[in-house]
């Protein structure tokens, strides 16, 4: 009798148990952290949420609230004549970029929140301006996020370059995820590709689809916060903040569908469900999925030979648990995954510089050099 | 002159409780939730637990409720620096999220009314007009 009043309840409370301390493997490690270290380049930042290399010394670094710092060996100054930022939620002054060419045409993007028509609120535009000394001229608007909104959250980023003369830039569902992402007329839940001079590329995927807007490049993205290019492949990688449970790693394909909010690992954060569809015919299946959510932001392939044992693993940081993750990757999956600098901060964004050294934007510290001991 | 600036004076006084109509504590919460469920729940949570030691709680926060000017200064302008909030330490930042005086009466009040939280105050947003940096 007592056996089998015991025996369901037994396997219930293991199902309970196993249910709650599910993890998407590989669960992450936490190596011997004497390992590691770091050395602080820039200091005094609260959120530096984007940054480029002019040389070895010479770093552009934002700081969400609207500042663009130029720091030489350590010394920063405040670059003059940014547009005016719109504040709002987790929107500001987000990434910035040297033109691949910036040696000679001095240009930089720089993504931000902004409101420029007549509509309440704002959306996430890209600029292009001329770089001279501390002060930045010639500011161009080459794309502006519509409509205007008063929401808060997921207004995306990053900006990086292929070796074919095009710019990929990202907006995230600017908090409307039931009408942005999956429509195309619309933005928001987007990636877009862009020629270096802001023109659209003739063979943009969209490019001759009625009512389409002709820069997006991929779509059904939530909240983009990491962009890299593939060292070997030259393929664009990213990150996304999902819900709860459904942050993502997906490479980024012409014209493909990411699949948000039709489908997702994650739920709301109050535990409801959103979706019970992990996949559907004609939507990207991400390379990866974290649970639990680490709230990745940033991400960087370590290429250089300065890391013992690093080459070729992907680098993101983790703003919820405060470290770097180092991820393994063969064949295409991720086999591994390591805590680098546990409790080191909340990593906005990670890079890696001309020297092959990983920097880190950390919250609250500034911008530090990651050094393998 | 002087009846110039006075007037001035009276004005800007007169404009700091008259632009906000008070409106009642049911409707401010109301629409408290919606700014807590676009601006606040990614750090602070759902239940207002906050993480232990990352983003400190807000359901019986003993700092919340002893220091409120304090915390409605945080929302207006941002908070960093070591707090102490239910006997642990904090040292985060909060940057100011460009929320206006109505929408962070709504939602203080939202969360002083909820998660086991009671505050028998109604914040207004005349009150969050009035503090200063």
């Amino acid at each position: 009798m007592t056996k089998k009043i015991f025996a369901p309840l037994f396997i219930s409370v293991f199902c309970v148990i196993s249910c709650i301390s599910q993890e998407n493997p590989p669960e992450v490690e936490t190596p011997d952290q004497s390992k590691f270290t770091t050395e602080i380049i820039v200091d005094g930042l609260e959120i530096p949420w984007g940054m480029d290399f002019i040389s070895e010394n010479e770093i552009l670094v934002t700081e969400k609230k609207g500042i663009l710092y130029r720091v030489t060996n350590g010394n920063k100054v405040e670059v003059s004549g940014l547009p005016e930022i719109y504040q709002r939620g987790q929107g500001g002054l987000l990434d910035v970029a040297l033109h691949p060419d910036f040696k000679n045409n001095k240009l930089i993007y720089f993504t931000a929140a902004v409101h420029l028509e007549g509509d309440p609120g704002g959306n996430t535009a890209l600029y292009c301006a001329e770089l001279n000394g501390n002060s930045i001229s010639n500011l161009k608007l080459f794309y502006k996020g519509k409509p205007n909104t008063k929401k808060g959250q997921h207004w995306g980023s990053r900006i990086v370059f292929d070796d074919m003369g095009h710019l990929f830039f990202a907006i995230g569902d600017r908090g409307n995820r039931d009408v942005n992402p999956q429509d195309l007329t619309r933005d928001g839940g987007k990636i877009y590709r862009l020629n270096l001079d802001g023109s659209i590329p003739d063979d943009n995927p969209f490019i001759d689809q009625e009512g389409a807007l002709k820069a997006i490049y991929s779509y059904g993205h939530r909240n983009p916060q990491g962009i890299t290019i593939h060292p070997k492949t030259g393929e664009v990688w990213e990150n996304e903040h999902g819900p709860k449970g459904g942050d993502e790693i997906n490479i980024v394909q012409k014209g493909k569908n990411y699949g948000w909010p039709l489908i997702t690992y994650g739920i709301n954060y109050s535990g409801t469900s959103i979706t019970d569809k992990r996949s559907m015919p004609g939507m990207e299946q991400p390379l990866y999925y974290w649970v639990p959510s680490i709230a990745p932001s940033g991400m960087a392939f370590s290429s250089s030979n300065i890391y013992k044992k690093w080459k070729g693993n992907l680098f993101v940081g983790s703003l919820k648990f405060k470290y770097l993750e180092r991820l393994v990757l063969k064949r295409g999956k991720v086999v591994k995954r390591e805590k680098i600098l546990d409790e080191i901060g909340r990593v906005r964004n990670v890079k890696q510089g001309p020297d092959g050294y990983l920097y880190l934007g950390v919250e609250g510290k500034g911008i530090l050099k990651v050094i393998q001991k | 002159m002087k009846i110039l600036i006075g007037i001035v004076g009276l004005f800007i006084l007169i404009q700091g409780t008259w632009i906000y109509q008070n409106k009642p504590l049911e409707q401010s919460i109301t629409d408290g939730e919606e700014i807590y469920l676009d601006f606040c729940i990614q750090c602070h949570l759902d239940n207002g637990e906050g993480v232990s030691g990352v983003f400190p709680p807000l359901a019986k926060s003993d700092y919340l409720i002893n220091n409120i000017e304090m915390s409605i200064r945080g929302l207006k302008y941002g908070l960093s620096g070591p707090i102490v909030v239910n006997g642990e330490q904090y040292n985060g930042i909060m940057q100011n999220q460009g929320l206006d005086d109505v929408e962070i009466a709504d939602v203080m009040n939202y969360i002083l009314n909820n998660w086991g939280n009671e505050f028998n105050k109604v914040i207004t947003a005349e009150q969050v007009y009035k503090i200063e940096k």
